[in-house]
């Protein structure tokens, strides 16, 4: 690569992390100086990410860039390799943004037992793991980065969460490390079936771009089958899909406010990359199989959520459920394996980072303010503080997908998508998931305008009717929501950018094709029948150079 | 340690006076240094008496650290060396193995200078057995015949066996000692009958020897069966795999906290490195008679210690349990041994990593424990209530500890779980994979308690009696910066580990 400043990215990973060593040897009485150290850090590493926004060749945004590849554990050849795209470049912009935004909101109101020292350093490390994962291009480099955001998160919420706690970070730590172990024994297969030879690397590799530009193409149907659902396993429990959702609604219920924006906003993508970064693309046979079975479960997750929605009293909760509810429509974008669906599933991370983190921050400074997320009890948040409930009211508007705000570009466009999947898979089905998931948009507009009735319309009930704590917006919170305020609105009137940045990376990422032999997209090959033949042909071709 | 050898030959030369075989000084010289060490260590006590007591252990330190000195120049030399006919050789693998039981040695020592002066115990004498048993691990590391291995064995084990029940005042020492002596020595009888069946059938106690015997196909299959069932069986005890583990907690319980760190640590890896010597070198070939026995105890250990460690409430029995269970994860790459070289070597380099990396977190995690109940005098797990409250660096350090134990990303447990899965994947059988798929869901039970005493130092209440910081003694202290600081590396760059682990057992036996 012709980029030669690749400290870049080094630098914007580990930034977080030092600045967490330091957060940490910094007495504890100093408290001011703390919070200095840690804004100040996370303030550095956005800037390094806005000079990179105006510094990102858009015009190749197919190809990785800032690409460092350095010796790390040689034994197995797994390689250091950090690069970005136009993939993971709005996601590492969503994660620098949010992660300030949370620790100016944080020195606001500190969660009991305050510790400010702790939970910063903790907020600090899990940046380091987000941007790492999102910048990794080495699949163990991948699984360590994924796997350290585990930790710091179980710590907040086992520490300054609600009063289940206890429970709910064991349950999301055993699910995620159940998840992460059988992604790992598939990242393993890959290595030990998967020929880099056939793209002139070692023939073990780990490295994500050997992997997807063609070395993994030789293996077996059957074994790529298996592959593909350890991998599923591993980013479905993290996104989270229907069946393995359990652990997020209690995991968001019980942590603090930043943990939860935290782990709607970024931590969720994780699961969602991982399959538009590593499955669809090294298995792309394997995908076409188990699109279908994807779609299905992604709208279940869309009716099952919102069903789920209606069915609570704590706001908190029922934000929780909407998140499984619009992570749906994120996986039914990419299950439709067209490059249109999966521009809309990456638009629709951001969207839905930006739409659930705001909600997310608001109940937070209403549990503050009313000491109860019990929707029963809450009512006429426009009359005792009608800022923060006009912000409520336009933040669940974008989340139900109101034209004109972001989360409309995140679901309608997935909608569509599916209406005209790749030709491989079965029209018919994924048109039957459209109608399914349009009805889902629906439920959505129910259950979050009946949210909104229940809290802000209305006069408030007697118990908090001359109540002083209930405040306006304060200025801490003003700081920290305007910007995705600004954002949630610029991108729902002019989304261009984002779709401008991804497309070629996508593209490129659905294109099966081996270096020097250039093959068709096998997935848009019309009719089912003949695209599998082209699957075979690949794969002859593969073993073919492997001689 | 000659009378090893001499005895040895005097069992193979079968006529003929005695001869003294050509020995190669510099490739003994780290078991010299450490025999001559001890033996200084015990003149210092009978010459000056009690004056000599206040450098005792600094001294013992010493000792442990200076056959680094020859193994660094052997590894430098880096040319492989076999003496008396095969029965002790010096190579790359035996090199990092024995540096790992020195080192171990090392962050026992220093770990036991606080707790071991502050009680009415006897100094000098808990230095010298340390340092014999230490003197019994490496020459294990080197031992390739039957003989060699059941002295090296019988030479780490009695001292330990002391040290068990050091405490001589307290009951459960006692017990401690007693059930340790009682179950090693039985393990010791059924491992050399079964060495006996071998040496019977095969003629030879060389393990090269053995195998090109029992390759050959002469050999009476029924008692080469039996014989190296018994071996295995026999050092099931020794690493406490299940279901040969049941004195392992109560001696840990028992025993000083300094010791069982040793017994978890240093005395299990010794157990390992024997296995892998007999198995790699002696019984390959025999994969059909070793791989579904080792296959069996790895499974049992992770599966019944994860099980049984979920219910304990006391620490050490706890790490009791946890370490049958990551006895388990070390046995496992030995069952695909016997699918070939390259997969011998990887299982063997997987073993070793595993070994490395578990000393140091294993310790660190004594070391805290070691400090906690100073102060608390007691093991109970209630007693890490509101650690990071009280005293949040010991609390940081021992979830680093326990994370890595745990095997989480980034830190060295992690790396040391991934080769074991690497190198039962690397077999390709579905044996192989079906271990893997095991050791992944218990790699996840794991965690059920490794964090749930996280959550007491993070989560709970302070004890009201256990207010107030803990102090940690200099020399402990230096252990813990040591054991955290290399179980974070390990972690962020497991490169430092494969560059000594990716060793071999089978290229140098041809």
């Amino acid at each position: 690569m012709e980029y030669d400043n690749n400290w870049l990215l080094s630098l914007m990973v580990f930034l977080p992390l030092i600045g967490a060593a330091v957060v940490m040897l910094i007495p504890k009485a100093q408290e001011e100086l703390v919070k200095a150290v840690a804004l100040g850090t996370t303030l550095v590493t956005a800037a390094l990410g806005v000079f990179m926004l105006f510094d990102f060749d858009y015009g190749k945004s197919g190809d990785l860039q800032y690409v460092v590849d350095k010796e790390w554990i040689n034994v197995i050849n797994s390689r250091y390799i950090l690069g970005v795209d136009g993939m993971s470049l709005p996601l590492i912009a969503l994660t620098l943004l949010i992660v300030p935004l949370c620790l100016v909101y944080t020195f606001g109101h500190f969660p009991e037992p305050r510790n400010p020292k702790a939970i910063l350093a903790l907020i600090l490390i899990l940046e380091t793991g987000m941007i790492g994962t999102f910048a990794s291009q080495d699949l163990i480099l991948f699984f360590v980065f994924f796997e350290v955001v585990l930790l710091p998160m179980f710590f907040m919420i086992a520490v300054w969460g609600g009063d289940d706690r206890r429970y709910a970070s064991l349950k999301f730590f055993l699910y995620t490390m159940f998840g992460s172990a059988l992604m790992l024994v598939s990242f393993l297969a890959l290595y030990f079936l998967a020929d880099g030879s056939i793209v002139g690397d070692q023939a073990n590799t780990f490295s994500i771009v050997s992997l997807s530009e063609g070395a993994s193409l030789g293996i077996s149907r059957s074994a790529q089958l298996w592959i593909f659902a350890g991998m599923f396993v591993g980013f479905g429990v993290k996104v989270p899909m229907f069946p393995f959702h359990t652990w997020l609604p209690d995991a968001h219920t019980q942590a603090p406010t930043v943990g939860s924006v935290i782990l709607a906003a970024v931590l969720l993508k994780l699961g969602t990359y991982g399959f538009i970064r590593i499955a669809i693309p090294m298995l792309p046979e394997a995908a076409s199989a188990w699109a279908p079975f994807i779609g299905l479960l992604a709208v279940i997750g869309i009716i099952y959520g919102a069903l789920g929605c209606l069915a609570q009293r704590d706001m908190k909760r029922l934000i929780a459920f909407s998140s499984v509810a619009h992570m749906g429509f994120v996986m039914l974008g990419i299950s439709t394996l067209t490059d249109f669906g999966i521009n809309a599933a990456i638009f629709g991370m951001v969207a839905h980072g930006l739409i659930t983190g705001m909600l997310f921050f608001i109940a937070g400074s209403m549990k503050d303010r009313y000491h109860t997320l019990d929707m029963g009890r809450l009512g006429g948040l426009l009359v005792s503080a009608p800022r923060l409930g006009w912000i409520l009211g336009f933040s669940a508007m974008a989340s139900l997908g109101l034209p004109g705000l972001a989360g409309f570009w995140g679901e309608f466009p997935a909608i569509l998508a599916s209406y005209n999947p790749a030709s491989i898979l079965p029209e018919s089905t994924f048109r039957g998931y459209m109608v399914v998931a349009a009805l889902g948009t629906v439920l959505a507009a129910g259950y979050l305008l009946w949210m909104l009735q229940k809290t802000a319309m209305g006069n408030p009930k007697e118990e908090f009717a001359d109540n002083e704590e209930i405040t306006d917006v304060k200025k801490h919170e003003w700081i920290a929501w305007a910007p995705i305020l600004a954002l949630i609105l610029l991108f729902g009137l002019y989304p261009r950018p984002i779709f401008t940045t991804t497309d070629d990376a996508v593209v490129k990422s659905l294109t099966v094709d081996i270096q020097g032999e250039e093959i068709e997209n096998c997935l848009e090959v019309e009719g089912a029948d003949l695209g599998k033949e082209c699957f075979a042909n690949v794969r002859e071709t593969a073993e073919s150079m492997k001689e | 340690m000659i009378d090893a050898f001499s005895s040895a030959f005097g069992l193979l030369a079968s006529s003929g006076a005695f001869e003294r075989p050509p020995i190669d000084w510099h490739a003994v010289a780290p078991e010299l240094c450490l025999l001559g060490g001890g033996a200084l260590l015990t003149l210092i006590d009978v010459i000056w008496l009690e004056k000599g007591r206040s450098i005792t252990s600094a001294l013992a330190g010493i000792v442990m650290l200076i056959p680094l000195i020859p193994i660094l120049t052997l590894a430098i030399d880096s040319e492989d060396r076999s003496m008396f006919k095969g029965a002790f050789v010096v190579d790359k693998y035996s090199l990092i193995i024995k540096a790992l039981f020195l080192l171990s040695g090392y962050l026992v020592v220093l770990l036991s200078t606080n707790y071991i002066a502050e009680g009415e115990y006897w100094e000098n004498e808990y230095y010298g057995m340390l340092i014999s048993s230490v003197l019994g691990m490496v020459l294990m590391a080197s031992a390739r015949d039957l003989i060699t291995i059941f002295v090296a064995l019988e030479l780490l084990s009695i001292p330990a066996y002391l040290l068990a029940a050091w405490r001589k005042k307290d009951h459960k020492s006692n017990e401690a000692g007693l059930k340790y002596y009682l179950m090693g020595v039985f393990a010791s009888a059924i491992m050399l009958y079964g060495m006996s069946l071998i040496f019977g059938v095969s003629g030879s106690t060389i393990l090269e020897e053995i195998n090109e015997s029992i390759a050959s196909g002469g050999a009476n299959t029924p008692v080469i069966t039996l014989g190296i069932t018994f071996v295995i069986i026999g050092f099931g005890f020794k690493v406490s795999a299940f279901p040969f583990h049941t004195w392992a907690p109560d001696t840990y319980e028992g025993a000083p906290t300094p010791v069982t760190a040793f017994l978890a640590v240093a005395s299990k890896a010794a157990g390992f490195v024997a296995l892998m010597n007999l198995v790699v070198i002696g019984f390959i070939g025999q994969e059909d008679v070793f791989q579904p026995l080792i296959w069996i105890l790895a499974a049992l250990s992770m599966t019944a210690g994860n099980v049984m460690a979920l219910r304990q409430t006391n620490i050490v029995r706890l790490m009791a349990y946890s370490g049958i269970a990551q006895a388990g994860f070390m046995l496992a790459p030995l069952a695909v041994a016997g699918e070939g070289p390259a997969i011998a070597d990887k299982a063997v380099s997987a073993v070793v990593t595993y070994l490395v990396i578990y000393a140091a977190m294993n310790i660190g995690a004594f070391g805290i424990i070691l400090a906690v109940s100073r102060k608390t005098k007691s093991a109970d797990l209630e007693s890490y209530n509101g650690l990071f409250r009280t005293s949040p660096s010991l609390a940081i350090v021992m979830t680093v500890f326990l994370a890595s134990l745990a095997g989480i990303p980034p830190l060295g447990g992690w790396y040391a779980k991934f080769s074991v899965f690497t190198s039962l994947t690397s077999a390709s059988t579905n044996w192989g994979y079906g271990l893997a798929v095991v050791a992944a869901i218990n790699a996840v039970i794991a965690f059920g308690y490794y964090g749930k005493i996280a959550m007491r130092m993070w989560v709970e209440d302070p004890h009201e009696t256990h207010v107030g910081e803990v102090k940690v003694p200099v020399s402990l202290l230096t252990a813990l910066v040591l054991t955290a600081g290399t179980t974070i590396a390990f972690g962020v760059a497991p490169g430092i580990v494969t560059h000594f682990t990716d060793v071999s057992l089978i290229a140098f036996g041809g």
